[in-house]
């Protein structure tokens, strides 16, 4: 255990300095959380999760993220698709920019985004005027989950894309299979493991993503709340409990995306595995 | 498979406009309504003595959660690929236990543990050391949405080393900081690098997290994000987009020292790397919550 063997050194060393940062950061704070929640009691919990403005929350923000996550997996597939299949003008400029959602700050983005698609603003003003309203509502809230999603499909697709094996394509092509048979039959079902994967991480940030969201959320209650926020008023209110029951439904939630993708992926790996052996 | 060069134009054509539509358009809004009132009037916002101070405050929390994360990222990834040990896959899941909490229950946690309702609550105003609604609980709660940033870039890549050049030198007789600084920092150094990038970039936007445990008292604990939801929230539309321009152009300038950093990773790495990939079809978690590519 202790590794007397050990050839290379540190392993003490950097074994005390991770195992503290791990109690300082990790595990002493998520101690306190169980600590403090498990002494809530069972009715107040119950009373708090089902408090219908905050499954109204819940709602909001499964679903919005569900339709961003959507929508980026589309959109995913596509910029990577061209990325990596088409030369263009501008290529590289838009394989840096993808990262952008990345590197800039949620509020920022929330307020630039609020503002474009207010009534007023250079995009609302277009879908205000059809009678849609595309701030203040579950589609503004959709549509800053998009932005915050959009590098995770495309970047987990690329380097698959990127590996495929031309050659497969070529004999599918002698053999007189057309263009959309060899992408539904051929290219496709490679991509399905990393669209999921990508799919899963955009819509679990999505669920707990509060910044990007706020500005354009309009924050009505019973309307356009969504479940972080509900965290931040119920903290404003000091009612600790609620916001800690809150946090364990948006932490069971993100946990079950999280972990079903990471089953799916174990699985893939056994698959691929098998074949490389065979 | 080739496509019709229509079907190309198209595709490529909604690629962009998706990009244009979703994220340049929001850079140019923030430009242009910063610059709404006048250069004077946008300096003047710049040099607001509280937008100083948030600056301030964000540049000391980055500075901290970096040097932090990088600390415990090099140790981490040494025990994590060095040396075999039980228990080793949870510690690595635990690691990446951050990406998959919502930066307000992260605040929450430190709430839980530093706030009135806390054992702890007595003590510390005995002692009168404020941690949450103050910097200390600040700098935490960035630190722990940093937490995996620089872990999860340096693994794969001390991994795929091997652990044979360390083995040797260690043979010779070289000491371990010897060893980390002549043998495994220069192959590390660009995914170093990588990792310290992504982690100031998330540490300088976070909001969720900070929001929750800053308690927003402006020159005192407002970080720029907080400070840019106090201007919006007051209709100061013009001073909120000023500072947040200065936020876009350090965004911009992680992008471009990302980029660098990748290129000048790819030649060196991709003749290292051995053939193998067969695991590399299907991406792993902790590698794409942070963005990183081949």
């Amino acid at each position: 255990m202790f590794g007397k063997n050990d050839v290379i050194p540190g392993r003490r060393l950097t074994l005390g300095i991770t195992l503290t940062f791990v109690s300082l950061f990790l595990f002493i704070p998520l101690a306190a959380f169980v600590l403090f929640a498990s002494g809530m009691g069972f009715e107040k919990f119950i009373a708090a999760v089902t408090d219908w403005r905050n499954v109204h929350a819940y709602g909001v923000s499964f679903f919005c993220a569900l339709a961003a996550g959507l929508i980026n997996a589309v959109f995913g597939l596509i910029i990577a698709w061209v990325l990596v299949r088409y030369n263009f003008r501008g290529k590289k400029l838009m394989d840096a920019l993808i990262d952008l959602p990345f590197a800039l700050p949620t509020a920022v983005a929330g307020i630039a985004l609020t503002t474009l698609y207010a009534q007023n603003g250079p995009l609302g003003k277009i879908f205000y005027s059809v009678g849609i309203e595309s701030a203040f509502s579950p589609m503004g809230i959709t549509i800053a989950l998009i932005f915050v999603g959009i590098p995770f499909v495309a970047r987990s697709v690329q380097p698959v894309l990127k590996e495929l094996d031309p050659q497969l394509e070529e004999a599918a092509n002698l053999f007189g299979a057309g263009n959309w048979t060899i992408f539904s039959k051929i290219i496709f079902p490679e991509l399905v493991p990393p669209l999921l994967t990508g799919f899963a991480l955009a819509f679990a940030r999505g669920i707990g993503e509060y910044g990007s969201v706020v500005f354009i959320a309009g924050n009505m209650p019973y309307e356009t709340e969504i479940a972080p926020l509900m965290i931040m008023t119920k903290l404003e209110q000091f009612d600790y409990q609620s916001a800690a029951a809150i946090a364990i439904v948006m932490m069971v939630l993100s946990l079950t995306i999280l972990l079903g993708i990471h089953g799916y992926q174990a699985q893939q790996l056994k698959k691929i595995g098998g074949a490389a052996n065979a | 498979m080739r496509e019709s060069i229509w079907l190309q134009r198209f595709l490529i054509f909604l690629a962009a406009a998706f990009l244009f539509v979703m994220l340049i358009m929001p850079l140019m809004l923030v430009a242009q309504e910063a610059l709404a009132k006048g250069v004077d009037f946008y300096f003047k916002a710049l040099t607001d003595e509280y937008a100083l101070k948030a600056l301030h405050l964000t540049i000391e929390a980055t500075i901290l959660a970096v040097v932090l994360n990088t600390i415990f990222g090099i140790s981490s990834a040494w025990l994590l690929t060095k040396f075999d040990f039980r228990g080793k896959t949870f510690l690595g899941s635990l690691i990446d236990l951050p990406f998959a909490i919502s930066p307000v229950v992260a605040g929450l946690f430190f709430i839980m543990l530093f706030g009135r309702m806390s054992p702890l609550y007595p003590i510390l105003q005995e002692n009168n050391l404020a941690i949450v609604f103050a910097v200390p609980g600040i700098i935490l709660a960035t630190v722990f949405v940093t937490f995996p940033f620089i872990t999860r870039e340096l693994v794969p890549v001390m991994e795929n080393q091997g652990r044979a050049e360390e083995e040797a030198a260690a043979t010779m007789g070289a000491s371990g900081w010897t060893i980390f600084r002549r043998v495994t920092l220069p192959n590390i150094k660009w995914a170093l690098g990588y990792g310290i990038i992504l982690c100031s970039a998330r540490a300088l936007g976070e909001f969720g997290a900070v929001s929750v445990v800053s308690g927003h008292i402006r020159g005192k604990t407002n970080t720029l994000p907080l400070h840019i939801e106090i201007l919006y929230n007051e209709y100061n539309f013009t001073a909120a987009f000023a500072v947040a321009s200065v936020l876009v152009f350090l965004a911009i300038m992680i992008l471009i020292l990302r980029n660098i950093v990748e290129s000048a990773n790819k030649n060196p790495v991709e003749e290292k790397i051995p053939t193998d990939n067969k695991n590399s079809d299907v991406p792993k978690i902790g590698d794409l919550n942070v963005g990183s590519s081949t």
